[in-house]
């Protein structure tokens, strides 16, 4: 009993030694706004290429001081990533610590791992954030939606492991640990905190899983306690979800386990008009943050000017505010929402008929 | 095409129609047994929190209705470890159950009595109705969506163990068994109510073995049943489908969490936990309660305030009256009850209006033919 004591107290130490003292630089980059930031681009396949050029020309005129490293994915398999993505790709995230992502199609083959599967594991991706709020202007059928799920990215029920025990039985392992449900919460507390929201709720099935979900939960707890200004609470996911589609501004900041947090977050995208206008930022260790658009890459309307590039601003104004830019962000996102309530310029698939160009240098207008 | 021929099954089926006609309508009719329309026994289960409240109502519509049906009453209650023996044997002797939630406590010793009943009388399938009722007024229309949910394996299989401390370990099982039945069970669901597609609800980008053969088995199963459309969908893409575009759904079927949340979304996008009816089916027995959480039993000033929603335990005891095999005061029920939704003047809060339980069941009880 003593000994099990000793063991949790020793990961406890070992787990917090090794929040605590990156806490200051962890969660955001401190940069002093006046020499050039140099941040990472992938502009992906497809539409990728055509909405990275907007994200640059915008913050062109908006003068931000960021200077682009692009990077591509090729066509051959690096064997030190086992991925079409190079090492030397994935250095420059490590070294600039900030990155932007734009929609990249997996290749269909054997031998490499996926894109997305090879930068989280690489960077060590454990949280992923997306801000879901109504668009003023673009009119769905949820006015009132204003809130954040934020999702653990590592483990939980995509853990992979899985095999067949008999002809016809197979088990999935779905995997909690108490380290991976510290760290995720830690950072959805200190996003609260940092962006004035005033609750945080855990979502769970700890009724069903009483020991996986339930440790979560602990962890969740044990975080609150240190925020005591943030009110937390607890909600089963089938009453999450049925509370989402009936009354979504009953809802502030959502952190979860993986599954749960892929569907909600997807629901959540849903209500405010899909993915193409949501955006997404994945935060990893020492301060990483991949900020990315989430959507397909649409090889369909590649090449056409027809590409909707919100997606990939908003996210790239999630990638300022990490960066400590906040009046820069702040001027970017008010003349993307001005744009589109406008109602002038929209691209097709919000129902305009605008290029992605025109609506490029219409957000440029109203910076 | 493959047909299940006990009647139980397929009287279960034709029960969960919403009775509103449709266009090509297949004469399914069922040879009169000895002993139809005798008084039949169903065990009743008040349950938690608003359990009693709606379970009441529903006595007293019965009663008004002079339906032939008798209950037996039995009290469980969510902090018990198991469900008593004397209730299981009731179930088992009567076949039928209507039973109102049960709650569950979070986190810690108990199992869920709702999980434990469905394993101990291998319930296998969970079927929840959501459809738009008229005068209802959501924010979706055209909604008319069946859930049909495997009840017994998957991640509720309740298999956790601590590795070591801070590492849980949660097993997710998966067999071709309930698979094949849950979806053999779907398909002849579909075909008998007249339904035109099935789509299967899955992650198997993710969870390849798992998943994989969950969509193996409903594969095999579509290609028995070439007149129904079979398509399937990854449950993140589903959910963002149902929350936009919900009326390219007709029936799904799904493994057992998705299942879960795909039930309560759908029932939040046509009206709320308050309206929806549903039940859990297995071989030879049916529990009937409300159809999307069960395990939810409302907050104690609905219990005090009796403020609580009848409609989805009305709208699920009609389909248990159908399953008995009486469809005339099946209907009389129904109708009675989407006359007074559409009304609108009497409507608990949870649908926008503030009356008590008591004056909706004595408006139904005023609008039965």
């Amino acid at each position: 009993m003593a000994l099990r004591r000793l063991v949790q107290r020793t990961l406890l130490n070992h787990s917090s030694s090794r929040l605590y003292p990156a806490l200051g630089q962890s969660f955001s980059t401190d940069t002093s706004p006046s020499e050039p930031i140099r941040a990472t681009l992938f502009p992906g396949d497809g539409i990728g290429p055509e909405i990275a050029e907007s994200v640059k020309k915008v913050f062109n005129v908006a003068q931000i001081p960021i200077e682009w490293e692009e990077h591509f994915v090729g066509d051959k398999v690096d064997p030190r990533t086992e991925s079409f993505l190079t090492w030397e790709s994935l250095e420059s995230v490590r070294r600039n610590r900030v990155g932007l992502k734009g929609p990249m199609a997996t290749p269909i083959g054997k031998g490499h791992r996926s894109l997305n599967l090879t930068l989280r594991k690489e960077l060590g991706l454990y949280a992923n954030v997306r801000p879901c709020y109504s668009l003023p202007g673009y009119k769905t059928r949820y006015d009132n939606v204003n809130l954040v799920t934020i999702r653990e990215n590592t483990e939980g029920e995509y853990s992979g492991l899985e095999h067949q025990v008999v002809r016809g039985v197979v088990e999935s392992l779905k995997i909690i640990t108490r380290q991976a449900s510290l760290r995720v919460a830690e950072y959805a507390f200190h996003y609260a905190k940092a962006n004035g929201r005033q609750r945080v709720s855990a979502i769970h099935k700890a009724n069903i899983m009483r020991k996986t979900d339930g440790l979560f939960l602990k962890c969740c707890r044990e975080v609150a306690e240190k925020y005591p200004e943030i009110t937390y609470e607890e909600v089963i996911i089938d009453n999450c979800c049925m509370m989402l589609v009936r009354n979504p501004s009953l809802f502030d900041v959502l952190v979860m386990p993986n599954l749960y947090g892929d569907i909600i977050s997807d629901l959540c995208a849903g209500l405010i008009g899909g993915l193409g206008l949501t955006p997404s930022c994945n935060i990893g260790e020492h301060g990483i943050a991949l900020a990315e658009a989430v959507h397909g890459s649409a090889p369909d309307i590649a090449g056409k000017n027809l590409a909707n590039p919100t997606a990939l601003l908003l996210s790239s104004v999630m990638m300022l505010r990490h960066l400590n830019l906040n009046d820069k962000a702040d001027q970017i996102h008010n003349a993307i929402l001005n744009t589109i309530s406008e109602g002038k310029y929209r691209t097709v698939d919000l129902g305009g008929s605008s290029s992605t160009t025109d609506f490029t240098k219409a957000v440029c207008d109203h910076l | 095409m493959m047909r299940r021929s006990s009647p139980t099954f397929r009287c279960l089926l034709r029960g969960a129609t919403s009775g509103s006609s449709c266009e090509a309508r297949r004469s399914v009719t069922y040879m009169p047994r000895p002993g139809d329309g005798s008084p039949r026994q169903v065990t009743l289960i008040p349950g938690d929190g608003i359990g009693p409240l709606v379970t009441g109502a529903v006595r007293q519509v019965m009663e008004a209705m002079h339906a032939p049906v008798f209950f037996e009453t039995y009290e469980v209650h969510g902090d018990m470890t198991t469900v008593p023996t004397e209730v299981i044997e009731s179930i088992r002797r009567n076949k039928v159950c209507l039973k109102g939630g049960l709650a569950t406590p979070v986190g810690g010793g108990v199992s869920s009595l709702n999980v434990q009943l469905r394993k101990e009388l291998d319930l296998y399938a969970s079927l929840v109705h959501c459809f738009n009722l008229p005068g209802l007024p959501t924010r979706h229309e055209n909604v008319d969506i069946v859930v049909i949910r495997e009840n017994t394996e998957g991640e509720y299989s309740g298999l956790e163990h601590e590795v070591v401390p801070g590492v849980v370990e949660s097993l997710k099982v998966m067999t071709k068994f309930c698979s094949e039945r849950i979806a053999k069970y779907a398909f002849e669901y579909a075909y008998l109510n007249n339904r035109k597609k099935v789509t299967a609800v899955h992650k198997a980008n993710i969870m390849k073995l798992a998943d994989g053969l969950f969509l193996e088995s409903c594969r095999e199963v579509a290609t028995k049943y070439p007149g129904i459309k079979y398509n399937e969908i990854i449950v993140d893409n589903c959910c963002m489908q149902l929350v936009s575009k919900p009326e390219q759904f007709d029936v799904m079927v799904t493994p057992n969490l998705y299942g879960n949340l795909v039930a309560n979304t759908a029932a939040g996008i046509a009206g709320g936990t308050g309206v929806m009816p549903g039940g859990n089916v297995g071989q030879d027995h049916a529990v009937f309660e409300q159809g999307a959480s069960a395990g939810n039993v409302g907050n104690e000033k609905l219990v005090e305030q009796k403020k609580a929603n009848p409609v989805a335990l009305l709208l699920s005891s009609s389909m248990m009256l159908r399953h008995l095999q009486f469809p005339s005061f099946a209907d009389r029920l129904e109708t009675a009850v989407k006359r007074v939704i559409a009304e609108g003047k009497y409507r608990t809060k949870d649908l926008g209006g503030s009356s008590m339980t008591e004056e909706v069941v004595d408006a139904v009880i005023a609008n039965l033919d």
